[in-house]
């Protein structure tokens, strides 16, 4: 019985709010855009609308509406932040917050378009230049030149100044790195002798490399986070094996290494044939998966597709005693993407 | 009769006017007009999305940590425990997991981001379309592409603050393209990056500043001169009616406009924050965290990348070389040369079509498409050209979705990207004469029609 004497008075009280906003309406209804309007020569106000507005008693009622339940929303998205670790937390906050946004939008638009006069303006673009002015400026700028004889000279000196000064604030930037020297560029851990690790840092053999897949290798002892530490290992048939010329015993038993950083743009090497090369291709090759350059392990790491202007640099391997694998020499030629005088091999 | 609200209301622009003088510009403000059309309100989304782009953003730096220094995961998500990764990377995990309401800002903040440049893009459009660049507002058109290329780099240097796989396969395109800039390409990397990649750890503080400082700053100070401009020139509008040259027709800003520009920005508001707690985006905790000697398949940019990834990919297999030497790297197509020349079209491009049309009047009423055939041609084309490119670098998800082989894929859409700009040109201007045609015609009978109805009408004399 309660909850609908509840209800009652708060239909009356909905009811009281209305009736009293119509009467306060009625009493400040304002016809008075002829006392306040802008008449001035360049802005015209247009009726285009009823002139004696009429309340919108269902427009009103429509975005206090809107409010409440836009209202109830938000609270809601404090309810939701406050009880820890509801299910689904992150699409309830989302909810309460889109849907309380989307209601006080819709009251904004409905009391944009229903609740205030919607009379048209007309107003005059402004004047298309000001020549006086212009004559103005450029008098008043002549005129500080007046006194001065060697005029030229002056202009040289201060661009001089500007110039010098500009480059004396862009030293410090300098320091962001070794702008000058790209050696660095150029060093990688690998030389003769370094062995080849995983990512765990235990050795790899060449018992362990087998045909159809790949391995990545890091130098062992240095560091695995630098563009010039990953490789790529394969194995292939060494019959297959067509290596440009000087490579002789570059690739114990068909195994063979490369930078695993793509020459195109610098990322890591990780498909082997499939999905993106084609099935019918004699024989896998590797792929990267930033653009899709297609690199022949066979024959040197010959681009057979895709955007790479150069082959992976060749690891020279070498087997020891023990059956590890380990470089046998530098890479074939600079790792990584390529830049302005780069050598290509 | 003043009730007691609108007394306080007199008495509040009272104290301010004789505090700062701004009665005067207060009631022109008020009436400032306002044309209405659908599409004038694309470049008030990009603005709403760029405030909760802010907001959002400013919430996000009181958790984020803007360091490549190795950390132990210790947090609630299983697949990373013990991992050793990066204090960014923790960091957008634990926003995403640890903080209450973390992951829904941060989602919002990378969706309005999204859509911030969809709104800049079709806005632009519109305006090329429309001539709206013309003079006298060639200035604004200027400051416009600026702030799209501005918000180009904000949002790539956004998702690469997060040090996932995916964001540091990014910075190594982004280090590869730099590194192929001629002359100065690995001076410059070296210099960005502080030593060759990944780089120093201090690149970390320098995205960061520039991410969440220096160029929202620059964002804010080209909004803020776009707006000026905009005031200073007014709006323009379509011709008809009582709308001319001269002459702007329109809603005021109070009382009617401020409601509806009030309620679009609400409603920016609610997309982006409906998208951001219902709709996934960058889950970087299924991305992992980037090592060097790591990748993915199926890499896809934010979209408004995506261009440069499809163009990257279908630059053939080449560097410009003398001998043994490179002298300009491939990634240089695909990713300096192509969207440069995009951009110095789009800013030249008042002037370039000033070369051929001579016309130097000031302008305040639109173009529409149909009646400047060749802009509305060449735009098109320029269009089809970069939805190519943008669409080809998704290739290797039709590859994998719909089993085209990709290689098939890469040289169809070389062909197109050749055949289709001009075909595109060809169409739209034959189809923009069409439409002249079709309305003269329609004149025609409308004309026709009239006077047929004034000829049949019975004579009274007779």
């Amino acid at each position: 019985m309660s909850v609908l004497r509840f209800l009652r008075r708060v239909l009356v009280l909905a009811l009281l709010l209305v009736l009293r906003r119509r009467r306060g309406r009625r009493q400040s209804a304002i016809p008075s855009e002829t006392l306040v309007g802008l008449h001035t020569p360049t802005h015209v106000y247009v009726y285009t609308g009823t002139p004696a507005r009429e309340p919108d008693l269902r427009a009103e009622l429509l975005v206090l509406v809107l409010l409440g339940v836009g209202t109830v929303c938000a609270v809601a998205f404090v309810v939701v932040h406050a009880l820890d670790r509801l299910p689904r937390q992150t699409q309830l906050l989302g909810l309460s917050l889109g849907l309380a946004f989307a209601l006080f939008a819709a009251a904004a638009i409905v009391f944009g378009t229903r609740l205030v006069a919607q009379d048209e303006h007309e107003e005059n673009y402004g004047p298309e230049e000001h020549e006086q002015d212009q004559a103005g400026v450029a008098h008043i700028l002549d005129e500080t030149g007046d006194r001065i004889t060697r005029k030229r000279l002056l202009k040289l000196a201060a661009g001089g100044a500007a110039g010098a000064l500009g480059v004396a604030l862009l030293t410090p930037a300098v320091s962001l790195g070794p702008v000058l020297d790209v050696g660095a560029l150029s060093r990688t851990p690998w030389r003769r002798g370094r062995g080849l690790v995983d990512r765990a840092g235990r050795p790899l053999r060449a018992d362990d490399i087998e045909i159809g897949t790949f391995y990545t290798a890091f130098p062992a002892g240095a560091s695995h986070d630098e563009i010039g530490s990953p490789l790529i290992v394969v194995r292939l048939e060494p019959a297959e094996l067509d290596l440009p010329p000087g490579r002789k015993g570059w690739a114990p038993e068909g195994i063979l290494a490369y930078s695993k950083i793509c020459t195109h743009a610098g990322c890591a090497i990780n498909l082997y044939r499939t999905p993106l090369f084609e099935p019918t291709a004699p024989r896998a090759a590797l792929v990267c998966p930033c653009h899709y350059s297609t690199f022949d392990p066979a024959r040197g790491a010959k681009v057979l597709f895709g955007p790479a202007g150069r082959p992976l640099p060749q690891l020279p391997l070498e087997i020891a005693s023990g059956g590890a694998l380990r470089a046998g020499g530098p890479f074939s030629g600079r790792i990584g993407p390529a830049w302005w005088g780069v050598r290509r091999s | 009769m003043v009730g007691g609200a609108a007394l306080v209301m007199r008495r509040a622009v009272r104290f301010v006017d004789q505090r700062a003088g701004s009665a005067p510009l207060l009631r022109k403000a008020l009436r400032y007009v306002f044309p209405d059309h659908w599409s004038f309100l694309l470049g008030e989304i990009a603005l709403y999305s760029f405030v909760v782009l802010v907001a959002t953003g400013v919430y996000l730096t009181l958790f984020f940590e803007p360091s490549i220094k190795d950390t132990v995961y210790h947090g609630s998500y299983e697949p990373l425990q013990g991992r050793t990764i990066s204090e960014a990377y923790r960091s957008v995990v634990d926003i995403s997991f640890e903080v209450k309401a973390g992951l829904l800002i941060r989602q919002t903040h990378h969706w309005a981001a999204d859509v911030f440049v969809v709104a800049i893009v079709l806005h632009l459009l519109r305006v090329f379309f429309t001539g709206a660049f013309r003079k006298p507002r060639e200035l604004t058109w200027i400051i416009g592409v600026l702030m799209l290329m501005t918000a180009l780099l904000e949002g790539f240097l956004g998702y690469s603050l997060a040090d996932d796989l995916l964001s540091g396969m990014g910075l190594a395109i982004a280090y590869s393209v730099v590194m192929s800039l001629p002359l100065v390409g690995a001076n410059l990397a070296l210099l960005i990056w502080g030593a060759p990649f990944p780089g120093v750890p201090e690149l970390w503080p320098r995205m960061y500043v520039f991410h969440v400082l220096v160029l929202p700053i620059a964002i804010g100070v080209l909004l803020s001169i776009h707006l000026a401009l905009i005031v200073a020139r007014h709006h323009t509008q379509f011709g008809g009616g009582r709308r001319t040259e001269r002459r702007l027709v329109g809603l005021p800003l109070a009382p009617a406009y401020a409601p509806r520009t009030i309620g679009l920005a609400l409603a920016v508001a609610s997309v982006l924050f409906l998208l951001g707690g219902l709709v996934q985006i960058n889950p970087i905790w299924l991305w992992g965290p980037y090592e060097v000697s790591q990748a993915t398949n199926g890499a896809q940019p934010d979209w408004y990348l995506g261009w440069l990834i499809g163009a990257l990919r279908l630059v053939p297999g080449f560097d410009v070389v003398i001998g043994d030497y490179t002298l300009v790297p491939n990634a240089f197509w695909g990713g300096v040369a192509l969207p440069l020349s995009l951009f110095a079209l789009l800013l030249s491009w008042p002037w370039l079509e000033r070369l051929v049309t001579r016309d130097t009047a000031f302008h305040n009423i639109l173009d529409r498409p149909r009646d400047r055939p060749w802009r509305t041609a060449i735009g098109a084309a320029v269009v089809s050209w970069v939805f190519l490119a943008f669409v080809s670098g998704s290739a290797d998800r039709v590859d994998v979705l719909l089993h085209v082989p990709y290689r098939t894929q890469i040289w169809l859409y070389r062909v197109l990207l050749l055949a289709l700009p001009p075909a595109t040109l060809l169409v739209t201007w034959r189809f923009c004469l069409a439409l002249q045609q079709s309305e003269r015609v329609e004149a025609e009978k409308r004309a026709a029609k009239a006077a047929g109805a004034d000829a049949s009408a019975p004579s009274p004399t007779v």
